[in-house]
């Protein structure tokens, strides 16, 4: 007998308008835990505004985004430590070294052992050697991985990753898939936008196309490694 | 949710002063060091308030009988425009950058991050104004180390970066924040303005302190609603961010 899998991400007859703009229409979906959802979408499609409504940072016009049981629009700050978000900009200090980056998120959300933390997941990323470096002088791939060790520091059971592939060499699209595999198999419930179908198709449970605000379901059935 | 105990393993969000007093002093760290290195704010607003008082210098040099009528209004004015150059960066760079999603996606009050962003620009303009006052003593001649004219510039400046940084949060996401920053902001600015030359004319004119505790208990109740109107408007600016 198996038990069903909670879901992590619900997202109920969600809607968001700018202006005149109906960018979002009664979009609704679910992501349970060890599964992992992606989203395409022409540019303006309204794929980043649905990321920052799962991510808390915008609140739906009408519909509501559950984070397990918890309704987002209920405990919006609160929620956010459960939330991890790799964003197609790396959001980071190019002042600060790649250390001090990880040391000051570890101290917004109040790590407990940030340091055992940091070091692991820079060892991780390939970057321990490079820790000390200004973030400035690190390459795309380089800001893009610690981007990543950013969004995991403090271990999110849902993790956002908003075209996170942008920019990234072999190497680095090598380690992003094998973090994939590893977030599927330690049951965190994955919401990715990407332009790229082939990826999107090998990663996903599910695969959305979001077209004129509506969300459209996209055959998947050749997914790698399963 | 069923995953909450893993991230609850790796963070201790804790409640209470200390741990928001943390978050603050994280912001605030995190912006002196990054300016430590680039020098980006303090160096423009250091370099202009000494220009602009060797400018004033030259201006008046031959017209004005007493210098002591015409600093008070100097030491405001330039305090004024060069805050104004360090305050549009408090959070264009955030914007430029974009790493002011990165602290928005954090599970951080806002209040935290506006109050660390305020104590680190308070940092920056009470560094320019060390190097200012001492300007204005080789250029005018005038001794501004009085205790009152000090304590009136630092309830001034507290109140100023009150409202500038709440105001550059505000005019962050605008492209035309530098030019629109000072549209918006000196017109609010206009009492402590008033209030501060006020204050530093009575001193300097040896008026007694009789004159003095009015103008330092306007500065003083501006502070105080520059930062009850912040915390109450903090939540919705950031929505609009």
């Amino acid at each position: 007998m198996t038990t069903a899998a909670a879901s992590l991400i619900r997202c109920e007859h969600v809607e968001k308008r700018f202006g005149h703009k109906r960018v979002l229409r009664d979009v609704s979906f679910t992501v349970v835990e060890g599964e992992i959802l992606s989203l395409l979408g022409a540019n303006g499609s309204g794929k980043t505004t649905l990321l920052r409504i799962v991510s808390a940072l915008v609140m739906p016009d009408k519909g509501e985004v559950w984070l397990g049981p918890v309704p987002l629009s209920s405990a919006a700050d609160e929620i956010r430590r459960y939330i991890g978000v790799v964003a197609h900009y790396p959001l980071l200090y190019d002042r600060l070294t790649g250390i001090e980056n990880l040391e000051f998120y570890a101290r917004l959300y109040d790590l407990t052992e940030p340091q055992k933390r940091i070091e692991e997941l820079l060892r991780t990323m390939d970057l321990w050697r490079w820790r000390d470096d200004s973030v400035q002088t690190y390459s795309r791939g380089m800001s893009q991985r610690l981007a990543i060790a950013r969004a995991l520091l403090h271990d999110p059971p849902v993790v956002i990753l908003d075209e996170p592939d942008t920019g990234l060499d072999r190497e680095g699209i090598q380690l992003l898939d094998g973090l994939v595999a590893q977030l599927r198999s330690r049951g965190r419930a994955v919401f990715a936008t990407t332009h790229n179908l082939e990826r999107a198709k090998s990663w996903s449970d599910q695969v959305f196309e979001l077209r004129s605000g509506y969300l459209h379901h996209v055959e998947c059935s050749d997914r790698i490694g399963h | 949710m069923a995953e909450s105990s893993e991230a609850e393993r790796v963070t201790s969000r804790g409640g209470g002063l200390a741990a928001y007093l943390r978050r603050v002093h994280a912001v605030a760290e995190k912006d002196v060091r990054a300016e430590m290195r680039s020098k980006e704010v303090v160096g423009t607003m250091a370099a202009f308030a000494v220009l602009a008082a060797v400018v004033f210098g030259l201006a008046f040099d031959l017209r004005v009988p007493r210098p002591e009528l015409v600093v008070p209004g100097i030491l405001w004015v330039i305090v004024l425009f060069a805050g104004v150059l360090g305050l549009h960066r408090s959070f264009g760079s955030e914007v430029e950058r974009g790493t002011l999603a990165g602290l928005l996606l954090a599970p951080v009050e806002r209040s935290a991050i506006y109050l660390g962003k305020v104590a680190a620009n308070l940092l920056y303009f009470l560094i320019v104004e060390a190097l200012l006052l001492p300007a204005l003593l080789i250029l005018f001649d005038v001794n501004l180390f009085e205790p009152f004219i000090l304590l009136g510039l630092f309830l001034g400046t507290v109140g100023y970066v009150g409202v500038g940084t709440l105001f550059a949060a505000l005019t962050s996401r605008n492209r035309a924040r530098e030019t629109l920053l000072p549209v918006v902001l000196l017109p609010v600015l206009a009492p402590l303005f008033i209030s501060g030359v006020g204050l530093t004319s009575v001193i300097l004119d040896n008026r007694g302190s009789a004159e003095v505790w009015p103008w330092v208990g306007i500065i003083g109740l501006y502070d105080a609603l520059v930062f009850a109107v912040a915390f109450l408007l903090v939540d919705v600016i950031w929505e609009q961010i």
